[in-house]
């Protein structure tokens, strides 16, 4: 599982793109606002942030299953079991989307202003949108890249999958951008962690189906 | 025909519901008025979703388990049927929010989660039909169908409850056993949102009252 992790690190050509993925994606957006003096009503920074967010997150996770060739597939195949490949995939794109997204929060906060009152609560709610993001996208990237048209079927069934955790994310994040307690957010973020873990459970159980074909 | 009575049968039933539905009396309610009638016809439909497009996934576990292409049909059919039936409730719903509460869409968590469900799968169909092998695109769909279902399903039974809807227990407004949703809808339309007091008030009995009760 390690060793998988490791070798998933090792081909990350792509990251440094996802990256200027990433900075153009909000240089644009500051651009488009900049008549209004780059400052944002807080509702709008936030749509936009989750909004860049959800993009390149699609296009993050796109590049985990449709880039391998067949006979590293096989490889894998023959070395581990598919429950761990599935983990490490997981693994790997939780941490990749983190990264992304705390990249994205850096650049967007210094163009666009940071209307953020409880920073903790924000990065921790942009932690669990990462693992599931992370968790929905990698399964539907294994199944996008079995068909044919792989990078249309990603984004159709890619994003009514994420919504009901954007809702729960967008709404705990404007709890964080008013600056309320907690207490406030509380039961949004149990129901996202047992989104996550219902995303995850099912993923995993049914990777192993996906793989033998 | 020996076969085959029960289609029969549920063809008799449902033009009798649609003949009862429309014609026998009803309680009359402020603001409801006659389009208490729909909750015969957008009620069921969501139900009847619910309950087909869990056998659906039935199938599809069964398919993943012993793949014979019998199974993937009845699961292909099955999704179908609901995903039919769901957009039947969108549109008798839509209809019944324009005569009480004044607008084809409202902001209502339980009509975006049933609209995006019905995108998801819709997403389905799609991926259906971007096949050419035909053993493949049955366990694939049979695997996006299980996870579509898992999170398809909190959607309808979990998020609404979380916030403010105008649809009957959500949030505040959870009904006490006495309430019937009606009457929370009824209440809720006239104050929209604000529907922590909802009024229990009783009404004649009839199949209307036994189906929503709750």
């Amino acid at each position: 599982m390690q060793k998988d992790f490791r070798l998933e690190w090792r081909q990350r050509a792509a990251l440094n793109g996802m990256l200027l993925y990433v900075s153009s994606t909000v240089f644009v957006c500051y651009l488009s606002f900049s008549s209004r003096g780059g400052q944002l009503p807080a509702p709008a920074w936030n749509a936009l942030f989750w909004i860049v967010l959800l993009f390149s997150a699609v296009n993050a996770v796109a590049k985990g299953f449709l880039q391998e060739s067949r006979g590293r597939m096989l490889y894998y195949y023959t070395v581990v079991r598919p429950q761990a490949v599935i983990l490490a995939k997981m693994a790997y794109n939780a941490v990749l989307l983190l990264g992304l997204a705390l990249v994205a929060f850096g650049l967007y906060a210094v163009v666009l202003g940071n209307p953020v009152q409880n920073v903790p609560l924000f990065v921790g709610n942009v932690l669990l949108g990462a693992v599931g993001f992370a968790s929905t996208l990698t399964l539907v990237s294994g199944i996008a890249a079995k068909a044919t048209n792989s990078s249309t079927l990603m984004a159709v069934l890619g994003f009514p999958l994420m919504v009901p955790m954007l809702l729960l994310l967008i709404k705990v994040s404007k709890n964080a951008l008013d600056g309320l307690e907690f207490e406030a957010s509380r039961s949004s973020l149990l129901t996202l962690v047992a989104l996550n873990m219902i995303v995850g459970a099912v993923s995993y159980l049914l990777f192993p189906f996906l793989w033998r074909s | 025909m020996k076969k085959n009575w029960w289609k029969a049968l549920s063809v008799v039933l449902l033009l009798y519901v649609a003949a009862a539905g429309l014609l026998l009396p009803v309680p009359r309610l402020a603001i409801l008025n006659e389009t208490i009638r729909n909750l015969y016809f957008h009620v069921p439909m969501w139900f009847g979703m619910t309950f087909i497009l869990a056998a659906s996934v039935y199938y599809s576990v069964r398919y993943l388990r012993t793949p014979t292409p019998e199974l993937d049909i009845k699961a292909h059919e099955a999704a179908r049927t609901g995903i039919l039936m769901g957009f039947v409730g969108l549109a008798t719903g839509s209809i019944w929010a324009r005569f009480t509460w004044g607008q084809w869409w409202t902001n209502d968590p339980k009509l975006n989660g049933a609209a995006i469900a019905m995108l998801i799968y819709g997403a389905y169909l799609v991926l259906r039909s971007s096949f050419t092998d035909d053993q493949q695109r049955a366990r694939i769909s049979a695997i996006y169908n299980v996870f579509a279902f898992a999170v398809a399903m909190p959607l309808f039974y979990i998020l609404p409850r979380l916030t403010d809807s105008l649809h009957p227990g959500a949030g505040a407004t959870r009904p006490s056993p006495s309430t019937t949703w009606i009457a929370t809808c009824a209440s809720c339309s006239t104050r929209p949102l604000s529907a922590g007091r909802c009024w229990p008030f009783g009404w004649p009995s009839s199949p209307a009252a036994f189906l929503c009760s709750n």
